[in-house]
């Protein structure tokens, strides 16, 4: 029953998605740019319709009917209802409902928000968006109907994959979904006033709220995944460059370029152009990376199992999607008038946004050969993390430096005398910070020692920009944060230390001064798995003893092991230590990790969405 | 003034080509150093030398093949028609079990003999291999 109804509801919101077509492209073809009450109503039911169907399918599987295919594969009865709710979206058909339901419900709020631009604008922007939108339809309706009857009904569901049962993962495709979704409207607006011709600092200052939004969405979601991978993947590392964290990496980029970009099309009316072919490719990145994880081309240890002819799908859909918005693109925009100086705020965000989309090549090239050679040479290969920290590490020097000094600028034109007092006495503050931390490493490059100046640089002129009244303050919180997340990225990586070793119930052993010690292992019984309690101590000296409670899960349904990371965290490091067992006479694999300023990686991500939040609410 | 103009164009222009070729340079520079191969057990058979530079190897663990010692495990990896040895010391991944996929980074000793630095294993409980796939069907 709730199986017809969330179908019905799919092809009712199609068929209202045509009509939203129509009625945008009639007032614009007759050339009366008249937006009728239809319109409204075409969309606000669209959004109702997708919204009807998602509730169907999550009462599907918050009452464990079966007879629904998606919730077979996905649920089980014993599951804890949290993880039943976020079972809908932790598939391929469920997660696709949601982005379309985030595509219409951001479509039905641009349309209400959007009321004093003008309407052949706003008509345009609305077609394109409403094309994208029905193109999610058919796609979700011909290749991914996540409401398949399955007969005979069976008695139980085939269960979630244990790893995926997590909070922090529960919720890390929703906030990431809406990242992408919000990068589709600035496409459509772009695209939209590319035709209208009104690229001016009014739309620039209306544009920047969704960029925001999707920019907020897409830092935190990024973040949250990377939390996961860090606790639930037992590795204890957070970014491993995997193609399918690069995909989400490469629209932030370009987002963070665009936000920039848009500052100087606001204040000075300049870059256009720019912030045009931004626009298209950040959401063609968001729209590729949908494909690269759903089609399983990637060859990612993330890697789902999938149906390639999905994947087509939604390829020949981009590829059409690309090449009308290119078309477009060259067919109306206007050559600008260049006014730049080379000595001003403008051209430093330039130079930035260059760098930007270096490092948006890198990681491409990086994600996307691979896919290339297997095609042409069918060579399976995978790049390694040292290419993208090799390529990119060494010119963040001049990026973090350019940042530093496009703050200190004035727009259209500065003199270079402005190196004063407080920069030197900033500059001699963070040396000796770097000799400081330099010495009590026993890695001495040169070259990180260099990178780190440059980070307390930006640190501290950003701390130093607090003071200053000029400045908004949503770039003073994010620069900050920026300065803060560079920095304790690289601390982490330089003095994180982990040891490794096989252990027995009793065992302890040393290292770096520490004592770990295997005091006890536990058998308990939760609802819906086993575990395995390890006890460990670390003894270190000078501090208080940490007691550790790692786990070892092994689920019913399906049947899985998996291991949970007991982690103690305070404010200057992580001690952290998982464990999984190696045989059945009871020897243990253990690893213990230190990871200094892991909380600062988070905590900067997120005040670092805060100064976006601040940029929105803020005039 | 022109003059200088075109001057500062043109130098402007030169530096962007440089560093363009220099960014080029360093990118195909990098992947040629940092690129893994992947194989499956019947390329490594089938392999005229050994390749000295780190690769992956990717097939099904061998059912009953996992064994444990106190410093490393040792395991057969198959696409069920050659397999490999692998041995390991270090953590292995939660989804890591027998007849299941996994993927093995690491240096080849000889061709019946891989010893790896880290073992990867995917976040699906039912994905294959592609080449293990392949080899299936055939």
């Amino acid at each position: 029953m709730l199986n017809q109804l969330g179908y019905y509801s799919l092809i009712f919101g199609l068929l209202f998605s045509v009509l939203a077509i129509l009625q945008s492209i009639r007032p614009v073809v007759n050339k009366s740019n008249l937006i009728s009450k239809n319109i409204y109503f075409s969309i606000f039911l669209q959004f109702l319709f997708v919204i009807l169907s998602f509730t169907f399918l999550t009462s599907s599987f918050v009452t464990s009917d079966f007879s629904n295919l998606t919730v077979f594969n996905n649920s089980h009865t014993e599951k804890p209802l949290f993880y039943k709710i976020s079972g809908v979206w932790g598939n391929h058909e469920g997660s696709l409902l949601l982005w379309l339901l985030v595509l219409t419900l951001f479509i039905l709020i641009f349309v209400i928000t959007s009321k004093k631009f003008d309407n052949k604008y706003r008509l345009l922007t609305i077609f394109f968006q409403e094309i994208i939108i029905f193109g999610f339809f058919l796609f979700i309706i011909l290749t991914s109907n996540p409401f398949t009857y399955l007969y005979p009904v069976p008695s139980q569901g085939l269960g979630l994959n244990p790893i995926l049962q997590d909070p922090a993962l529960a919720i890390h495709p929703p906030i990431l979904y809406i990242g992408y979704v919000g990068t589709s409207l600035v496409f459509s607006s772009a695209l939209a006033s590319t035709i209208n011709k009104n690229i001016n600092s009014g739309w620039a200052k209306h544009i920047k709220k969704w960029v925001l939004t999707s920019w907020i969405f897409l830092t935190i979601g990024i973040m949250l995944g990377s939390i996961w991978a860090y606790y639930e993947l037992g590795w204890g590392g957070f970014w491993f460059w995997d193609p399918v964290e690069n995909v989400s990496l490469m629209p932030w980029f370009c987002l963070t370029a665009l936000i920039h970009t848009l500052l100087v099309l606001e204040k000075r009316n300049q870059l256009k152009n720019w912030s045009i072919i931004l626009a298209i490719s950040t959401f063609s990145l968001s729209m590729s990376g949908t494909f690269l994880v759903r089609s399983g081309i990637l060859n990612s240890i993330h890697t789902f199992a999938n149906d390639p002819a999905r994947g087509l799908f939604i390829l020949v859909f981009l590829f059409l999607l690309v090449v009308s918005a290119i078309l477009i693109f060259f067919l109306y925009s206007k050559d600008e008038n260049k006014n730049i100086n080379w000595f001003s705020k403008d051209a430093l965000i330039i130079i930035n946004n260059w760098f930007m989309m270096y490092f948006l090549s890198v990681v491409f090239i990086g994600t996307v050969y691979p896919i290339f050679l297997e095609v042409l040479a069918n060579e399976k290969i995978s790049v390694g993390p040292p290419f993208y920290q090799k390529l990119i590490i060494p010119f963040l020097i001049p990026f973090l430096l350019t940042m530093i000094l496009s703050t200190r600028l004035r727009w259209v034109k500065d003199n270079i005398y402005k190196i004063n007092i407080k920069q030197i006495s900033i500059f001699t503050l963070m040396s000796l910070l770097t000799i400081y931390f330099l010495n009590i490493s026993d890695k001495n490059y040169l070259f990180a020692s260099i990178l780190i100046s440059s980070s307390f640089f930006l640190f501290f002129n950003s701390l130093n920009d607090f003071l200053k009244k000029n400045i908004k303050l949503s770039q003073k919180i994010s620069h900050l944060a920026f300065s803060c997340l560079i920095l304790s990225i690289l601390l982490n990586g330089i003095f994180s230390s982990e040891i490794n070793t096989n252990m027995k119930e009793g065992d302890q052993i040393n290292f770096e001064k520490k004592i770990i010690k295997f005091k006890t292992i536990n058998f308990e019984k939760e609802n819906n798995y086993k575990l395995l309690r390890g006890n460990f101590e670390l003894v270190r000296p000078g501090k208080n003893i940490l007691s550790f409670y790692p786990e070892i899960r092994v689920y019913d349904q399906p049947k899985i092991s998996t291991s949970e990371a007991d982690i103690k965290t305070d404010l200057f490091s992580d001690n952290f230590i998982v464990f999984s067992l190696l045989n059945d006479e009871g020897v243990f694999n253990v690893r213990y990790q230190n990871k200094p300023f892991m909380i600062w990686i988070w905590i900067s991500s997120i005040v670092l969405a805060i100064g976006g939040f601040f940029a929105i609410v803020r005039k | 003034m022109t003059g200088k103009k075109v001057k500062f164009r043109f130098a402007f222009l030169t530096l962007i080509f440089l560093s363009l070729v220099l960014i080029v340079f360093l990118i195909i520079k990098s992947l040629e150093e940092n690129v893994i191969y992947f194989k499956s057990p019947s390329e490594i058979k089938n392999l005229s030398e050994l390749p000295k530079k780190k690769i992956r190897v990717g097939g099904m663990v061998k059912k009953s093949s996992v064994e444990i010692n106190l410093d490393k495990i040792n395991f057969i990896i198959t696409d069920f028609k050659n397999e490999i040895k692998v041995s390991y010391s270090g953590p292995v991944p939660n989804l890591f079990t027998e007849e299941k996929g996994a993927v093995a980074e690491g240096f080849l000793k000889d061709r019946e003999f891989f010893q790896a630095t880290k073992i990867l294993a995917k976040h699906d409980e039912n994905y294959m291999p592609p080449e293990v796939k392949e080899a299936l069907e055939k």
